[in-house]
């Protein structure tokens, strides 16, 4: 009886974290269909009364909001393909090649991880400014193109690998690309997932350097864009949850789709040796 | 592999890393420790030339800066409450998701993970109207259970624990994702001795879970500490560091002052304060970790 009476409140507590966790979410999605001024009334209204499309036609015709979903999701697969090209390489070698200060090299790479990215950006803006790379693509894939946490994370993983995969395709005459090609990657597969879903969703979701690096209006990301409209329109609620759907939905659904391996990845980073 | 053509090859594959990783955050990080000495400012964005040392100059004037100080208390505020805040919440869920009482526990783990995947701009925006004095569902809730709505944004006594509370509901489900894993790390032996032992339920989270998750915990307030200092998104979208600068924060001064007035020099030094407290807070950390560990 009584651990019968501890299942009861246990669920009525998961369910009252799951309602939370969720609402806010909820309604910005009904509110989103809401023609203009629905939202703002007391007590608030959970469902729409009147369904319309109306603010996702005005972000989409008149807000631009087509241009900024492709800033978005161009910058978010370019960065995610380089990167995880250049990380498997080094993460790889790391793992498998012994050559002098490999491992102290290491070390001063993963203590260096406690740098704040934000120390970088100032003389990041005037390097790229004196390239002439600021406002433009190049200006956000630059420091994404390798990162410290993503060489880790595929280093440890390619030290599972048994040294002897590696030997049996060198007898077979493989070459060292090759090899790393054809037999490295593959086997990395798991975590080249993961770590590519990490890297799409948190370029993506960032914020800050795209701010400071696209300073015209038709080169901003989603959630630039975003900040931005929202200051410009505070009243147009509606509006404003219709761009923050968009701004949501594809990496939400992504994370939906294949949750496992974020899952996952957060957990091997997570845990050490 | 430890002849000398592996030692090449090793380079070749690094090298577009080591050179990434080394143009673009290792050289910048330097130079903004230069830039942090100089008086860069607006004239010197068309020509360095104009910039000129000021030794501490700006480390002084930051010192004597009361908008520094605000900032720095205001970030600190929400990192001590915030943080063990959403640990706390962390811990909590993970356990509750972990219990053998409950099934369903993907759909819970899911619900609970769903914030951490957003966007923060976009549930910042998505928050100020919750927020809302008027129409916000938190005052529908708040007077629902018969008190007073509250501005929450609007106040600079409740700006603070708004901005903390939305932290909270987007940060929660990754630490409990990770504290889950540590729980699943943790052998059933030991629970299985202490029921033969007698111990109870409450005895076995006190004595076995927690002791057991200790390492878990640090990390994870290592990684929330670091996180919380950073704290921009919040205030820029929901309160533009308002009001009366009750939620002004280190990263949004810095912006301000580097991006908004071209202070660049005042806005290195800046950085490097931030960097200096993330240091010295993972050292810490660290410390107590050796400790623990011996």
């Amino acid at each position: 009886m009584r651990k019968r009476l501890a299942g009861v409140s246990l669920y009525a507590l998961m369910t009252i974290v799951a309602v939370v966790a969720l609402a806010p979410l909820a309604w910005m999605l009904s509110a989103s269909f809401m023609p203009g001024g629905e939202a703002s009334t007391f007590p608030p209204r959970f469902f729409p009364k009147n369904f319309t499309l109306e603010n996702y036609e005005v972000l989409f015709t008149r807000l631009n909001v087509t241009h900024y979903f492709f800033n978005s999701t161009f910058l978010a697969l370019s960065v995610t393909c380089i990167s995880l090209l250049i990380n498997s390489l080094a993460g790889y070698a790391f793992a498998k090649y012994r050559f002098r200060g490999r491992d102290p090299l290491f070390k001063l790479l993963i203590a260096s991880m406690v740098i704040p990215s934000q120390v970088t950006m100032l003389p990041l803006f005037l390097m790229l400014n004196k390239m002439g790379f600021v406002n433009s693509y190049i200006g956000v894939i630059i420091p994404g193109m390798a990162s410290i946490f993503g060489i880790f994370l595929i280093r440890q993983f390619a030290l599972t690998i048994p040294d002897s995969f590696i030997e049996a395709a060198r007898m077979d005459g493989a070459s060292d690309f090759r090899i790393y090609w054809s037999l490295i990657l593959p086997l990395c597969r798991p975590i080249l997932v993961t770590l590519a879903l990490f890297t799409f969703m948190g370029t993506w979701n960032d914020f800050l350097w795209p701010l400071i690096v696209m300073t015209d209006d038709s080169m901003y990301t989603l959630p630039v864009a975003l900040a931005n409209l929202s200051l410009e329109h505070v009243q147009d609620t509606e509006l404003m949850m219709a761009g923050s759907v968009i701004t949501i939905a594809p990496v939400l659904i992504l994370f939906v789709a294949v949750q496992r391996y974020y899952i996952q990845g957060i957990m091997a980073g997570g845990i050490k040796e | 592999m430890g002849n000398n053509q592996g030692g090449r090859v090793a380079l070749l594959f690094i090298g577009p890393a080591l050179l990434a990783i080394g143009i673009f955050f290792f050289v910048p990080v330097l130079a903004a420790f230069v830039l942090s000495f100089t008086d860069f400012d607006i004239y010197s964005l068309g020509n360095f030339k104009f910039a000129r040392f000021v030794g501490f100059h700006n480390y002084v004037q930051l010192l004597q800066d009361p908008l520094f100080w605000k900032s720095l208390k205001n970030t600190l505020y929400f990192l001590i409450v915030g943080g063990p805040l959403s640990i706390a919440v962390s811990l909590a869920s993970a356990l509750m998701v972990q219990s053998k009482l409950v099934r369903w526990k993907t759909f819970f783990r899911t619900a609970y993970f769903t914030p951490v995947v957003t966007t923060l701009v976009a549930v910042a925006v998505v928050w100020r109207y919750v927020y809302h004095p008027r129409f916000g569902l938190l005052n529908y809730v708040v007077t629902l259970a018969g008190f007073n709505p509250v501005d929450w944004l609007g106040d600079p006594n409740w700006a603070m624990p708004a901005i903390i509370m939305m932290a909270v509901w987007k940060n929660f489900g990754y630490n409990m994702v990770i504290f889950i894993a540590g729980l699943q790390n943790i052998p059933d032996e030991l629970y299985e001795a202490a029921a033969i032992d007698g111990a109870g339920k409450t005895q076995q989270l006190f004595s076995i879970t927690l002791p057991m998750l200790a390492p878990t915990t640090l990390f994870v307030s290592i990684i929330t500490m670091i996180g919380y200092f950073q704290l921009f998104a919040e205030p820029y979208v929901m309160t533009q560091g308002g009001p009366l600068n009750s939620t002004l924060s280190i990263v949004l001064l810095m912006y301000q002052q580097g991006f908004r007035w071209w202070n660049m020099g005042y806005s290195a030094a800046i950085a490097f304060v931030l960097f200096a407290f993330i240091l010295a807070g993972s050292l810490l950390q660290s410390r107590v970790q050796r400790r623990m560990s011996t």
